[in-house]
């Protein structure tokens, strides 16, 4: 089971001599394969929580416990999926997508298997010795999200993966990742600005405020998503357009605009 | 101000031919002048003859050849010494903060002894052997190769570090699977200075702990008063630099090819 509990969080920077809290205490638990994205204006220190589940920063106060124990590092039962990619530019797409079986010590054999299924799986079969900058953003996008899944983590960290890409792309990741999310469920915790993203992946969406960063307000959209069967629809703009999730997307732009 | 650089490369070349003719009445006029006695400075053709000459008659036991070997010789094992310790101590130290703390002031301190302040004591610990000269060029040829490695590394985008980090790779697969690779660029262009402050290094160095290379050779020229051995030497050590120098930019062209690909 892989849970996320934030017990007591709270993250200070130092800035010019002064502290100044960037998240403010925050009690939280993203349930084992839940689905759940944080939205906020810029700064709110969304990507801080995130940061702090990975590994990258230590809390000031209190712990982040992952499947019950804390974490203290970085680590490949917390996968992370990067806004620029940070693929290996040296390496080539396979080369990308084993790095981190080959540090769990896996047989070449082993690792290329499961490397080749994933590659199916996101698409980019032919692509296997290509390097990243041979390939579109959303291609590239599309080996981070393998190399990160490749490993079997019980969480997956996204750190506004999409932000970098064009809307189109956009559109086409998210529909993938909602498919990929529903045959092959993790507990995930999404950063995103985009209010219709979370509302669209996501099970339940965090909106946070700013200065101190806190968890606001907690929206839960899968009994929605359920209830009105939005799954039915593989297209995001057929989902986009039914009054439940028009109605969800306004509520949270209102709660999100009170930030301001 | 700016250079205007619209001459064709005939004219280029024209002022390059120039310049060297210049250089060459400059040194005529000397010899002619006798500025020193004569065989204190003998003239370019003088030279070009011995230098010639050198190629098959042995002086000091070996050819002109034989002695470019030998100093090659010593100085690829300084500078391939200088590699295997510099580029995983330059790793390392951008790795760990406390190797970095362990081996900055010591290596700050040492790095402004000139390589050729080695030589005493290369010639004490290691007499006419090989070790001498190799000691010398390495104390010449691992300070950038270090710097350059560190420098590098240590502007590796963190991005790459917290990617290797949560897929799992300890500190040795960071090292060359991260850090090395990203590292590259910088870690070449110190290697040509590494290489050139190496092979200065050696000549000095078998000035006094030789018994054969270049340097060795013209010692004994100056020793037999054999200046145009002695200016042989120095174009010998010219060529061999340049060759070394042009050998290592066209890696450096490599790479940067590659790394654009």
């Amino acid at each position: 089971m892989a849970n996320i509990v934030f017990d007591g969080v709270e993250k200070s920077f130092s800035q010019g001599g002064k502290d100044f809290l960037a998240v403010g205490e925050t009690n939280f638990t993203v349930a084992d394969k839940e689905f759940v994205a944080i939205v906020g204006p810029s700064g709110c220190g969304k990507t801080t929580c995130l940061r702090m589940v990975a590994g990258f920063e230590a809390p000031s106060k209190g712990v982040i416990r992952v499947g019950g124990g804390i974490v203290t590092a970085p680590g490949p039962d917390r996968a992370v999926v990067f806004q620029q990619f940070a693929l290996f530019p040296w390496k080539t797409v396979l080369d990308n997508v084993t790095f981190g079986l080959k540090a769990m010590g896996l047989s070449e054999q082993e690792r290329n298997k499961r490397a080749a299924d994933l590659i199916t799986m996101v698409g980019l079969e032919g692509y296997e010795a290509a390097y990243p900058h041979q390939l579109s953003g959303g291609m590239q996008q599309r080996v981070a999200i393998a190399r990160a899944y490749v490993l079997d983590p019980g969480v997956l960290l996204m750190d506004e993966p999409f932000g970098a890409l064009d809307a189109q792309t956009r559109v086409v990741m998210q529909e993938e990742l909602v498919k990929l999310a529903r045959k092959n469920p993790r507990t995930v915790l999404f950063i995103t600005h985009a209010v219709e993203e979370a509302v669209y992946l996501a099970d339940r969406v965090v909106v946070m405020s700013r200065r101190p960063g806190l968890f606001k307000e907690v929206i839960d959209v899968k009994k929605l998503r359920i209830e009105e069967n939005w799954d039915q629809h593989s297209r995001i703009e057929d989902v986009m357009d039914l009054s439940s999730f028009v109605h969800l997307r306004s509520q949270i732009w209102k709660l999100l605009r009170e930030q301001h | 101000m700016m250079h205007r650089d619209s001459l064709n490369s005939q004219q280029v070349m024209m002022y390059s031919v120039l310049g060297i003719a210049l250089f060459l009445s400059v040194w005529y006029g000397a010899v002619a002048l006798e500025v020193t006695p004569k065989q204190f400075l003998p003239s370019p053709h003088e030279v070009l003859i011995k230098l010639s000459s050198l190629l098959t008659q042995p002086f000091s036991g070996f050819t002109l050849l034989a002695h470019i070997a030998s100093s090659f010789q010593r100085f690829l094992y300084g500078f391939l010494l200088a590699i295997c310790i510099g580029i995983p101590l330059g790793l390392l130290m951008a790795l760990s903060k406390n190797t970095d703390r362990l081996i900055t002031p010591f290596f700050e301190s040492i790095r402004f002894v000139a390589p050729i302040a080695w030589v005493p004591f290369a010639a004490l610990w290691f007499g006419t052997g090989i070790g001498g000269p190799v000691l010398v060029i390495f104390m010449g040829a691992f300070p950038p190769v270090l710097i350059n490695t560190y420098r590098g590394a240590i502007h590796v985008d963190k991005k790459f570090i917290e990617a290797a980090q949560m897929l799992g790779a300890g500190r040795l697969r960071l090292m060359v699977e991260v850090l090395f690779p990203a590292a590259i660029p910088s870690i070449v262009a110190g290697l040509r200075i590494s290489a050139g402050l190496g092979w200065q290094s050696l000549i000095g160095a078998e000035l006094i702990v030789a018994s054969s290379g270049v340097g060795y050779m013209m010692v004994k020229g100056q020793a037999s008063i054999q200046t145009d051995i002695v200016m042989s030497g120095m174009i010998a050590i010219g060529i061999i630099g340049l060759a070394i120098d042009i050998g290592l930019r066209m890696i450096e062209k490599l790479v940067s090819k590659y790394r654009e690909n």
